[in-house]
């Protein structure tokens, strides 16, 4: 297991994590969630050594790390913008970690060869890095991290610097690849559906804090408040209460318990249609409706429904 | 991150023939005519002439000083102009921004005066004891103090521009601050640090007023090239001077032509 306990950490007057505590399961994919700004890159790199804590506790496996160098903490670090070597071949760069170990020749040329096939560069060995695309570089660091075999995968936004098709490629194959290799994984990202979509835990920070730790459907259907419900997916708020819009019920007569709006307009997104609404007093509500619903309904821009919210799940604090 | 590898990579945007022929006009009056008319200069008493100018014992003893010198000079300025830019854009410390200001002073002072000094404070009145004027060390220290700005400019911004997340890469993997630096930082500074000691090595052969007077002139031992060759003006031999002038310049373009080599090798997976 990989703990961090009441980790806090300081930048000039702003702080960058105010007493976080977490814990890292054996073989987990973690995500670290959240908005820029909000500690989830320092943290990572608290675990990492490459920065040092004001206060708290850094532990791998039950050891205290914290005042041991990133050298020694047997990690895997990969970074948004690749960070590869870039005057050493594909193949020097994976070999790096090994060649500092002084391991054997024979051994190193096995263990990149391996790395190389399972990362897809078997045939860009002698390559250098500006001759691969932004895709094929974070493989190669990738490779780079797993040939040192760490305790611990450390990814720092690993796909930001890519683009949205390539971005969900490597999306998949990190997920596989994790099924394949099983390391501890902790993965840094501000892309919720990128989280939501590879990771088994999600923890979602805000200003420094730790906000809530679960499995990603448990954070969609149980947001801990306001913030993680707002990051996780779009909200609308009814009556003074927060739901998801696929969780309203448009109704064409007035019923105990449902609020009166207005159809302001309709907006066909493929199989999703979704209707905006004005509330009485309020406005800046959508329900997203099938398709098929949409049709059944019958209504247009322009008609007065009412709204009935099937499972809110957080109450505004302050309807103001 | 040379200008020629830039362009080789993506053509750039055709400079128009006014340009072209600007530039073409420009170094052909400024550069190109008066190289050529030492070298036609040069052959002026003909091919025998020539040969014995050049072959003459002071002649090739000025030379060989002058090229062994001013590669002494570009090696250590190597060394030690990494290492100021190292200081310089790593460590923090109070006047860095003069202490900044004050690298290129040394192209800024005349380089007779730069001499004068040198000689007052190394000489035989040396206020500090020290007297190596008149000594091939001399004529090497004068050297390094009008050569000392080209590698700290020429690897200072390229030091600024070293991805610290590739060494940070390089620790994660288990490399000490030493291996980061031989490994990761100083092939990626080898190029500019070449280039950089290259226009030293080219500045210091041709050097003349910071050695005239602290070389002593002494011949067959201080005597450089240029000094030498200041010396055949004077005493009425223009065809010599050209002559010994022309192997001078042929030294340094195969000396420069090796070093930019290297730079380029170095620099070949540079993006």
């Amino acid at each position: 297991m990989i703990a961090a306990r009441g980790i806090t950490k300081q930048f000039g007057d702003f702080v960058a994590l105010d007493d976080v505590t977490i814990e890292i399961p054996d073989g987990s994919l973690t995500a670290l969630l959240g908005p820029s700004g909000s500690g989830k890159s320092t943290l990572l790199r608290i675990i990492a050594g490459l920065e040092t804590p004001d206060r708290g506790v850094v532990e791998i496996h039950g050891r205290d790390q914290t005042h041991v160098p990133p050298q020694r903490r047997e990690i895997g670090f990969v970074f948004q913008h690749y960070a590869a070597f870039k005057h050493m071949t594909v193949r020097d760069n994976v070999a790096f970690g090994l060649k500092i170990r002084k391991q054997p020749k024979a051994r190193i040329d096995a263990r990149v060869n391996e790395l190389l096939e399972i990362v897809g560069l078997a045939g860009h060995q002698k390559r250098y890095p500006n001759q691969l695309s932004g895709g094929q570089r974070q493989r190669m660091a990738l490779a780079r991290a797993l040939a040192v075999e760490p305790r611990v995968l450390l990814l720092d936004e690993p796909f930001g610097a890519l683009d949205a098709k390539v971005r969900a490629d490597l999306r998949e194959w990190l997920r596989r690849l994790h099924d394949e290799v099983h390391v501890t994984t902790i993965l840094v990202t501000h892309d919720q559906e990128e989280a939501m979509s590879i990771a088994d835990r999600i923890a979602v920070m805000d200003h420094g804090r730790i906000e809530q730790v679960g499995h990603p459907r448990e954070l969609y259907d149980r947001p801990a408040n306001r913030f993680v419900m707002g990051f996780l997916g779009p909200v609308s708020e009814i009556g003074g209460r927060l739901v998801r819009p696929h969780d309203i019920v448009i109704e064409l007569e007035p019923s105990p318990g449902a609020h009166e709006a207005q159809i302001t307009r309709i907006v066909h997104l493929g199989f999703e249609v979704r209707v905006e609404l004005a509330l009485a007093r309020r406005d800046g509500v959508f329900a997203q409706l099938t398709r098929d619903e949409a049709q059944q309904l019958e209504v247009s821009e322009g008609d007065i429904v009412w709204l009935r919210a099937t499972n809110a799940l957080v109450e505004a604090p302050d309807p103001a | 991150m040379s200008a020629v590898a830039l362009t080789r990579r993506r053509p750039a945007a055709r400079s128009g023939a006014l340009a072209l022929g600007i530039s073409t006009l420009w170094l052909s009056v400024i550069v190109l005519l008066p190289l050529a008319a030492v070298v036609v200069r040069s052959l002026d008493g003909g091919v025998g002439d020539f040969w014995d100018a050049v072959s003459s014992r002071q002649a090739v003893d000025a030379l060989r000083f002058t090229v062994l010198v001013s590669l002494a000079t570009a090696a250590i300025d190597a060394v030690t102009g990494t290492l100021l830019a190292w200081v310089l854009v790593r460590d923090r410390f109070p006047g860095k921004r003069i202490v900044n200001a004050l690298i290129d002073l040394p192209f800024a002072l005349p380089t007779i005066v730069a001499g004068l000094t040198l000689l007052a404070l190394y000489g035989p009145t040396s206020p500090l004891g020290i007297d190596i004027a008149f000594t091939q060390g001399a004529v090497l220290l004068a050297l390094l103090f009008v050569t000392q700005p080209f590698v700290v400019r020429s690897v200072q911004p390229v030091l600024i521009e070293v991805d610290r997340e590739m060494e940070e890469a390089a620790i994660s993997l288990g490399a000490s601050n030493r291996t980061v630096f031989l490994r990761i930082i100083l092939p990626n500074l080898l190029p500019a640090i070449l280039s950089g000691a290259g226009l030293a090595f080219a500045r210091a052969v041709g050097e003349f007023g910071s050695v005239v007077l602290i070389s002593g002139n002494v011949p067959f031992d201080t005597q450089v090239s240029s000094v030498y060759i200041f010396k055949l003006i004077e005493s009425d031999a223009p065809i010599s001077a050209a002559a010994v002038s022309v192997v001078l310049l042929l030294v340094s373009v195969l000396v420069l032509a090796g070093i930019r080599l290297l730079g380029r090798w170095g620099a070949r997976h540079d993006r």
